[in-house]
C-alpha cells in the first residue's frame, strides 16, 4: 500500500445521452448529459468499479484538484485517493453530478434544446430511482456490469440503497453512510422551510429567474443557513463557536455579533453564489419522496427481498438529522430479510457532517471493509 | 486457519456448532470464531460488538458485525433467527444476566456461554487467605475489575433452571485442557450449552 496522498490533478468528462428517459413523475427528457470524473484504472474484467453517489448539494468532483492553484480539493478527498480508504490504486472510482444538478449535468439551469432557454420551472422532478437509472446507463456506457461497491452518505446513501433494490445483480457491496430508509416528518419539515425561503423570494419568479437576470439569492442563503444548522450538532457548534463575539462586546443591534452568525451568513452567501435554487428545490424533494418500501406495503423487508449486495451501514452518534436510530432501521430490515450487513456507530460530535470528516475509527472501518472488497474482486 | 489457531474456549465452542448452522456471536471481539466457523463449518454468522476496534477487525476479515451494546438487548434480531447464540467471556461483566440469557434463547435455539469459574480452587484458596482472587481467568484486582457477576459452575446451572432452561453440555477447562475430575474445583473456565427446558 502506498502512503496516502491526493489523486492530484483530475478532469471532468461528459456523457451525452440521446435515448429518452421517462422519469418516475411521468415526464420524459429526450436528451440529457451527465458530468462525471473517474480516478484509478478499470481492471480487465471490469470488476473493480466503485460509484460514489453525492448528497444534497454535491457534485462529481469527489477527489483531487483541477489546477495546482485550487485552494480546495474534491468534497471527499480525505476518503478517496492512492492509499486512502477508497484506494484509487486498486479501485476505479466514479463520481458524477446527478441529473437535475447544477454542476454540468442537465438540470433546471441548462438550456432546453426545444426552446433555447433555460428549463427553469419546466424541469421535471427527479426521484432517487431516476438517478439510479441514469447512473446505470452511465455504467453501461463505461462497460461496467457490476459495481464492486456503491457508496454514498445521506442522500447518497439512499441512492446506494435504491441501487441494490432496482439492480440487485449489479451491486456487490453497498456502503450506506449517515442515511435513512426514508425521511421523518421533522426532516421533511426542515426541507420545506428551506424550500419556502426560496419559493417566496421575490427574485425567484416561479423558477424562471434566469430570464429576469436575477437570482433568488436571499432565499437560497436562508435555506443553506437552516440546512447547515441541522448538519451540525449542538456540542460541535458549541465547541467551535460557543458564544464568541466578533468585537468582544454586545452591540445591541441586528448586525453580525456572534461568531456563529458570521459563520452561517458566510456559508449562506458562498452557497448562494454557486448553487442553483431550482436544483436545491429538486434535490430536497427527492429526499422527501424517497421511500423504497412504498411499493411494498410500506414494508422495507419485502422491498429488500431480492437484494444481493452485502452492506456496510455507518452512522454517527451526534447526527440528529439522520440519527443512528434511522440507520438501525435499515440494518434491522436487512437482517430480517436475511441479508449480509455490518453496522458501525461512530462516536463523533460533528453531527451529520461527520461523514465528510477525517476521523480515524470511521476511516479504519471504511478501509477495512474496502480492503476486503478489493480481495474479493482481486483488485 | 485450523482449529488450533483459535483460543481454547473458542475451539471447544466451535466443536459444539453443527455444520451449516447460523450463529450469533455476542461480544464477538475481532470475529475470530465466526471467521473460523465460516471457513471450516460453512456457517452463516453475525457478530455483535460494542468496541469500534473489534468492529473494524471483524469487517477486515469479512465477518458481518453489528456495533451495539448487549445491555440494550437484542431487539435488532427476530425470534428464533439463529441456531446458536454464543456469549464468550462476557457474561460476568454484564449487568442484566437473566435478561441476556432470556434474549439468547429468544433469538436462538441453543445458547453457549463461557465464563471464569469462581469455584476454581485457586480462587477459593485466595479467599480463604482473606484476599479477593486474582487468577488467569479473572486477572483483575477488585478495584479495577469489569467483572461484576462472578459465579461457579453450579451457580450458573441453578440460574438456568430458574429461567426454565437446562444445560445440554458442559466443558470445564484449565489452561486450555479439559478437566474431567472435580471440574467445579479444578477448572478455571467453564463452557455451558443450554436450551429451553
Amino acid at each position: 500500500m502506498t502512503e496516502p496522498r491526493s489523486i492530484g490533478l483530475v478532469t471532468a468528462q461528459k456523457a451525452v445521452f440521446d435515448t429518452p428517459i421517462t422519469l418516475s413523475s411521468g415526464a420524459t427528457l429526450p436528451h440529457y448529459e451527465l458530468v462525471y470524473e473517474t480516478y484509478g484504472q478499470l481492471n480487465a474484467d471490469k470488476s473493480n468499479a466503485i460509484l460514489i453517489c453525492h448528497a444534497l448539494s454535491g457534485n462529481h468532483h469527489v477527489a483531487g484538484r483541477y489546477a495546482e492553484s485550487d485552494k480546495s480539493a474534491g468534497w471527499w478527498d480525505n476518503m478517496i485517493g492512492p492509499g486512502k480508504p477508497i484506494d484509487t490504486d486498486r479501485f476505479f472510482v466514479i463520481g458524477l453530478n446527478n441529473l437535475g444538478g447544477c454542476h454540468g449535468s442537465t438540470g433546471p439551469s441548462s438550456i432546453d434544446p426545444a426552446t433555447g432557454k433555460p428549463y427553469g420551472s419546466t424541469f421535471p422532478l427527479v426521484l432517487v430511482r431516476d438517478w439510479v437509472e441514469t447512473q446505470a446507463r452511465l455504467a453501461d456506457r463505461l462497460g461496467i456490469r457490476q459495481f464492486a461497491a456503491i457508496i454514498g452518505g445521506s442522500l447518497g446513501g439512499m441512492q446506494a440503497l435504491r441501487w441494490t433494490i432496482s439492480h440487485p445483480e449489479r451491486v456487490r457491496h453497498a456502503l450506506v453512510i449517515a442515511s435513512a430508509p426514508k425521511l421523518t416528518a421533522q426532516n421533511i419539515a426542515f426541507n420545506d422551510v428551506a424550500r419556502q425561503a426560496i419559493l417566496t423570494d421575490p427574485d425567484f419568479h416561479g423558477g424562471d429567474f434566469y430570464q429576469h437576470d436575477t437570482l433568488p439569492r436571499r432565499g437560497l442563503r436562508l435555506a443553506r443557513m437552516l440546512g447547515h444548522i441541522t448538519y451540525l450538532s449542538d456540542d460541535g457548534m458549541g465547541e467551535k463557536f460557543g458564544r464568541l463575539l466578533r468585537s468582544g462586546e454586545y452591540k445591541y443591534g441586528f448586525d453580525v455579533e456572534f461568531e456563529i452568525e458570521s459563520y452561517l451568513r458566510y456559508q449562506g452567501d458562498k452557497f448562494s453564489d454557486y448553487f442553483d435554487a431550482n436544483t436545491y428545490l429538486l434535490m430536497t424533494k427527492a429526499l422527501d419522496y424517497f421511500d423504497p418500501a412504498r411499493h411494498y406495503d410500506g414494508n422495507l423487508v419485502k422491498a429488500l427481498a431480492e437484494v444481493q449486495a452485502k452492506f456496510l451501514v455507518v452512522s454517527f452518534t451526534s447526527d440528529w438529522r439522520f440519527s443512528p436510530a434511522r440507520s438501525r432501521e435499515i440494518v434491522k430490515a436487512l437482517l430480517d430479510a436475511r441479508k449480509q450487513v455490518s453496522y458501525a456507530e461512530i462516536d463523533s460530535k460533528h453531527g451529520h457532517d461527520a461523514f465528510l470528516m477525517e476521523d480515524a475509527p470511521y476511516h479504519a472501518i471504511m478501509r477495512g471493509y474496502l480492503n476486503n472488497i478489493a480481495h474479493e474482486v482481486n483488485a | 486457519m485450523n482449529a488450533h489457531a483459535l483460543r481454547p474456549d473458542l475451539r471447544h465452542i466451535a466443536d459444539w456448532i453443527t455444520p451449516g448452522a447460523s450463529v450469533l456471536d455476542l461480544g464477538c471481539g475481532d470475529g475470530a470464531l465466526l471467521a473460523w466457523l465460516a471457513a471450516n463449518k460453512d456457517s452463516r454468522g453475525y457478530g455483535v460488538e460494542i468496541d469500534v476496534a473489534g468492529v473494524t477487525a471483524c469487517v477486515e476479515r469479512g465477518v458481518s458485525v453489528i456495533q451495539s451494546d448487549l445491555e440494550a438487548g437484542l431487539s435488532t434480531f427476530e425470534d428464533k433467527a439463529f441456531d446458536f447464540v454464543v456469549l464468550s467471556l462476557t457474561l460476568q461483566a454484564m449487568h442484566n444476566i437473566e435478561g441476556i440469557l432470556t434474549e439468547m434463547l429468544r433469538v436462538g435455539r441453543t445458547g453457549i456461554v463461557t465464563f471464569p469459574n469462581f469455584g476454581y480452587w485457586e480462587n477459593r484458596w485466595q479467599l480463604l487467605l482473606g484476599r479477593m482472587p486474582v487468577s488467569e481467568t479473572i486477572p483483575y484486582e477488585w478495584y479495577n475489575t469489569p467483572n461484576i457477576h462472578l459465579c461457579t459452575v453450579y451457580d450458573f446451572e441453578r440460574l438456568l433452571k430458574k429461567l426454565g432452561m437446562w444445560s445440554t453440555g458442559r466443558v470445564v477447562l484449565h489452561q486450555g485442557e479439559k478437566i474431567e475430575f472435580l471440574p467445579n474445583l479444578l477448572g478455571s473456565l467453564a463452557l455451558e450449552r443450554f436450551e429451553r427446558a
